[in-house]
This record gives C-alpha cells, structure tokens and sequence, in this order.
C-alpha cells in the first residue's frame, strides 16, 4: 500500500524553505479547508447523480442523459438552478434559529467528513477518539434538523423535524452499540488504529458472527440515520409535503439536500471503516502474493469504493422498501434491534475472551 | 507503512477547527453568492407559512405528543450508559475478568432499565 503522505510531506517542506513556521501552518490549514470543500462539494454533486441513476435503473428508466455525456452534468446544472433561486424570507420565522440551522446541519457533517480515513496519509483529522469523535460531531445534525422544523413556525415542519429527532436519536443507540460492540474487538477508538488493526484481515472476517450482526444493525441504523429509504418519515411527501425544509427555499434548501447526500456517504465510509478496513486492501493472512497484488490498488479507491458500494447498497433499500409507520419504526429499534445489539455485544466479548476470533 | 498526522500538523483541535470553520465559510460563501445572482421580487404573500392556500390559523409553535418527549427521556439514558461502556471496550483486553466483572453488573443494570421501560410500556406508540 502506497503511502500517499509523501505529497504532504514534500508540500510542507517546500513551504517550510521559505515561510516562517506559523504562516506554514496556517497555508497547510487553508489548503486543508480547500481540500475540504472541493471534495465535499465534488462527492455531493457525484452522489445526486449517482442516486437518480440507480433511482432510474430501479425504476427501468434511463435517468439524467441529456445534459453533458451519460448526464454527467446534470447535477451541477441543478447546483447553479438552486444557486439562482430567490431566497424567500418569510414573515412568521424565528429568523436568527432559522439562519442558524443550515450551518449545524453542515458544519455536522463537515466534521464528520474529516474524521474519515480517506487514504493512507489522508487522515485529517486523527484523534485517538476519534470514532467516539465521529459519533459525537453525526449527533449535532439532529440538532439543526430540530432547530429547523420548530423555527420555520409550520405545522408541517414541526411535525416532520419531531419525527425526525425521535427517529435520528433512537437509531444513534444502534449506531453506538454497533460501534461498541467493534471497538471491543479493535481495541482502539483511534480511526487510524481500526484500519491498523485490520491489516492483515478485515473486521467482518476477524469477527465473523457478531461482527456480521453488527454490520447489518449499523446498515440499518444508518439508513434511519441519514433520514432515508423505508424510514423517510420526517419527508413523508404524502403527509407531510417536504418535512422539516418546507420553508426553506433556494440554496437554503440545497444544504440540507447536500447534507443528506454527504450523510449517506459518512454512514457508509464509517461502516467501510469499521467493517471492511476503511482504505486497507483486502489481504488474506497466507497468502503473500494476493496481498502483494491488491496493495498496489492505491489507499483512496480503496476506501471511495467500499463507500460506493455500500451506499449503492442504502440506496437500493430506498427503493425497494416501502416506508414504515412511526409506531413500526420506534418499535423496531427498541423492540428488536435493541436487545439483538446488547446480546451481539455480549457475544461478542465472549468470542474475544475465548480468543475465538480470526 | 501507514503514516499518519496531515502536514505533520500534531494538533488535533486546530485541524477540527479547521473543518468547523470550512464547513460555515461553505454555508456562507454559498448563501452569499446565491444572494448576489439570485433574483429578487416582492409579494406579501410570499412571506406566509406553507399550508394549504389559506392563512394559517392558530400558533404553530405549539404543544405536541408527549411520546416524542418520552423517547428523548430514553434516548438520554441509555445513550449516557453507552458511552460509559467506550472506555471499558478500548481497553477490554487488559482489564481481563475483574473488568469483565465489573461491566457485567453495570450492564445488567442497563438491562433492567429497558425491561423496566418496556414493560410499562413506554415503548408503545399511542
């Protein structure tokens, strides 16, 4: 596996030779927060299309092709629609909370997006809590999603961001749990330490039964998670028109569409992380050769792939499932998903103090 | 060899606040742009609330289900338990069974709380 950490590496010199340190820094930061923003912008643009292709080849319709080749341009077309849309300012809104909420639900993602193992020598922001980092920073979204329906001083909003906030806070006990029950078997909170520790097999193999079991609770909780698929109640369009962004017109409304989109891909980089070794090829213990030949796959595509696939995997559950009812959806996570958690975890140990893993 | 710390920049909290601040100059930048090349027009009814044509009536910042509030009470709970349980997960392998002990009681106390919920049916939706 190439270490990529030898471009940063060499840019800090070059910028060292002539630079006092403190203005190095502060170049490095900018060109980090630059970095950033492209790439966040750039993976929201390429997940709408991605979606609306898969959407299409579901549904057995073409989807986007007539804006620029295989309409690969259609969603930056839509990027600059929502950019011209008047932002409307309406005359019943708490306005300072309704400014305020866009930011929460961006900045949350933001931060979560930084924590993720991009490549080896990619990693921005490396704490050595950083799953529990992770957790922390994905919670702050319910906030502006709350903040957002209660301000916008709707009916329809109230009801779609309460939703909303019951579902995101149950499904986050999984989404903990599943973590948990992954960090016990890493040993490390560390994002860097997880992909470490799968360097010579990847967790789903390492921890076969309970980490399977883990895997499919997290898929599920993170589908519930990012508001989507059969648990899109907060966005129920039959009942409740559009949920907790109603009022919200223009680029107002596209960040909380971007933020969705960029959701999708944090759930799914974090289940690539704790389950399939975040930008770590995949090495069978033995086999030398094999090993040999996936480290040269480099670290990035590595880690967008296994994202990819498993948003492919979120998407399809959009689709295919048709939505839950309130009463369903809570009693699923506290009726089922719940106990299985607490039982997986326990399995868990136990298949780690009888040393029964991989 | 994995390698880590971007730039080599050790400090973990300028580099998220990095990101915080990446993550409002977007919202800003983006909103701010909007704002110059965006239309504008004026209308009064622009500015009423989404319903259904007709003026709302009533105050919409208003009380609603006590069920919502119910399952926020749990979720506070058992997430607060949870994240006692982190520290013990990081460091299961050395704590070895009086660690394995100790988390087995405070654990079954997490358990009786969600039997003790569960059945008296604060996981019902009415």
């Amino acid at each position: 596996m190439q270490d990529l950490s030898f471009i940063t590496t060499w840019l800090d010199n070059s910028l060292r030779s002539f630079m006092p340190g403190w203005l190095t820094v502060t170049v490095e930061c900018l060109l980090i927060g630059v970095g950033l923003l492209l790439v966040y912008a750039l993976l929201a643009l390429f997940y709408i299309y991605y979606e609306r292709k898969l959407c299409a080849a579901f549904q057995c319709r073409l989807g986007p092709n007539r804006v620029g080749p295989w309409g690969l341009l259609q969603s930056f077309a839509d990027m600059f629609k929502m950019l011209i849309k008047e932002i409307i300012h309406l005359n019943h809104i708490d306005r300072f909370l309704f400014g305020l909420a866009p930011y929460l639900v961006i900045i949350a993602s933001m931060l979560a997006f930084a924590v993720l193992p991009w490549g080896n020598g990619l990693q921005i922001i490396n704490f050595n809590i950083g799953i529990f980092f992770l957790i922390a920073v994905s919670s702050i979204g319910v906030l502006g999603i709350l903040l957002a329906g209660w301000s916008s001083n709707n009916k329809f909003t109230l009801i779609g961001s309460l939703r909303s906030g019951a579902q995101m806070v149950s499904y986050e006990l999984s989404i903990g749990l599943s973590v948990i029950t992954m960090v016990c078997l890493a040993g490390t909170m560390s994002v860097e330490g997880i992909v470490a520790e799968q360097q010579d097999l990847w967790f789903i193999f390492k921890g076969h039964i309970p980490a399977l079991i883990a895997f499919v609770i997290y898929m599920i909780a993170g589908t519930a998670e990012t508001n989507r698929g059969p648990f899109d109640l907060p966005e129920a369009e039959s009942e409740l028109t559009a949920g907790y962004h109603t009022e919200y017109s223009g680029m107002h409304f596209g960040f909380f569409y971007l933020a969705e989109y960029l959701n999708l891909f944090i759930v799914s980089g974090v289940a690539a992380l704790l389950f399939f070794g975040g930008w770590m090829p995949l090495h069978i213990p033995g086999w030398d050769a094999f090993n040999h030949i996936m480290d040269y796959i480099p670290s990035v595509i590595w880690f967008l792939g296994k994202a990819f696939v498993l948003s492919f995997v979120i998407i399809w559950f959009k689709w295919t499932f048709p939505r839950l009812r309130i009463d369903q959806l809570l009693s699923l996570e506290w009726k089922y998903l719940l106990p299985i958690n607490l039982v997986n975890l326990v399995l868990m140990v136990l298949i780690i103090t009888l040393n029964w893993h991989f | 060899m994995i390698s880590s710390a971007i730039f080599g920049i050790e400090n973990n909290g300028l580099l998220g606040i990095t990101a915080l601040l990446t993550g409002a100059a977007l919202v800003f930048l983006a909103l701010w742009i909007a704002k110059m090349i965006s239309p504008r027009s004026f209308n009064p009814q622009k500015g009423e609330a989404y319903e259904c044509g007709i003026p709302t009536r009533g105050e919409s910042m208003s009380q609603f289900k006590v069920g919502y509030y119910l399952f926020a009470i749990l979720f506070l709970m058992f997430d607060v338990e949870t994240v006692f349980l982190f520290p013990w997960a990081v460091r299961m392998r050395e704590l070895g069974v009086a660690g394995l002990l100790s988390i087995a009681v405070f654990f079954g106390i997490l358990v009786l709380g969600l039997v003790y919920a569960w059945r008296k049916g604060a996981l019902e939706w009415k």
